[in-house]
């Protein structure tokens, strides 16, 4: 299959899963507001549990049916996934959402908050990614 | 039951990052240079889920209730803040330096390798920085959110 048919097919998947969520629990499949949730022990953690654990297991799902995982290996050494870590956590946090909550399920109920941020962290990503390929030619090891 | 529906939300959430290359970093960063060799897989990926998540979200708000719970929870903030702006610039920053933002990284811990590990780790600890963040540099948004907003 053409990899741009599979990364659409990809993204129906997630849409599913996102309108499960909202048909059965009644809640937006923010990755980002559910596993931060689970960190800081609010009252209906369970769920949000099930949900990252389903996250955590979905490559060996993916393995066990295609025989490929679907992972990638990191792009870049540990001192910067470590600062990029902390930046994505805590700008998540900050801005409420990330790619799926503001992204996906934002953009789907045309909230204009989920827009802005969606615009906002697609541009500097592209500009970091600008910047450290081609200003300065690569992150040093 | 709430948390058998939930974990098969996260199975399929998973599945589809893991189909549509989203676990994989190099198609992610691929994206988004632009200036480069630009990948536009990413945006396939938006096009399905979105416009899924449009219409099915569409159908499920018919129903008086979601099924195993009394209300739906959506957001219900308008207003475009210097906490949203800021927020979602230091995320991109992050986004942009390794390719992984928190669907993808989670379901790459079971890769077992150790940089993923520390990244989601480091994730975890900007979220419990982010929950103590002074509410009040923005008071709008802290009187009307609860500060934990799940989108």
């Amino acid at each position: 299959m053409h990899p741009w048919v599979l990364s659409l097919l990809g993204g129906v998947l997630i849409g599913l899963a996102a309108v499960w969520l909202m048909a059965t629990l009644g809640r937006i499949a923010g990755i980002s507001g559910i596993a931060s949730g689970v960190l800081t022990g609010v009252r209906d953690w369970h769920w949000r549990a099930a949900f990252v654990a389903g996250l955590v297991i979905s490559p060996l799902c993916l393995w066990l049916v295609r025989g490929d995982s679907g992972l990638g290996a990191p792009q870049v050494a540990w001192p910067w996934m470590a600062l990029a870590g902390l930046l994505v956590g805590i700008g998540t946090r900050l801005g409420s959402g990330c790619t799926s909550g503001h992204g996906v399920c934002g953009i789907a109920r045309l909230s204009p908050r989920s827009f802005v941020a969606t615009v906002a962290f697609m541009v500097l990503g592209m500009g970091t990614v600008a910047l450290i390929r081609h200003w300065i030619g690569g992150l040093p090891a | 039951m709430k948390s058998l529906m939930a974990l098969f939300a996260g199975v399929l959430f998973g599945v589809g990052l893991g189909l549509a290359g989203m676990t994989q970093p190099a198609v992610v960063l691929g994206f988004l240079d632009v200036g480069g060799a630009w990948d536009p897989r990413l945006l396939f990926v938006m096009a399905g889920a979105v416009s899924t998540t449009a219409i099915g979200y569409r159908l499920v708000w018919r129903a008086r209730r979601p099924r195993y719970e009394t209300s739906f929870d959506v957001p219900s903030m308008q207003h475009i803040d210097t906490r949203l702006l800021i927020g979602a610039a230091v995320f991109g920053i992050g986004w942009g330096i390794a390719g992984y933002c928190p669907g993808p990284a989670l379901a790459s811990l079971a890769g077992g390798v150790g940089s993923v590990w520390l990244l989601v780790a480091m994730m975890a600890l900007g979220w419990w920085l982010a929950s103590r963040w002074p509410m009040r540099f923005n008071q709008k948004s802290s009187t009307r959110g609860d500060g934990r907003a799940t989108t």
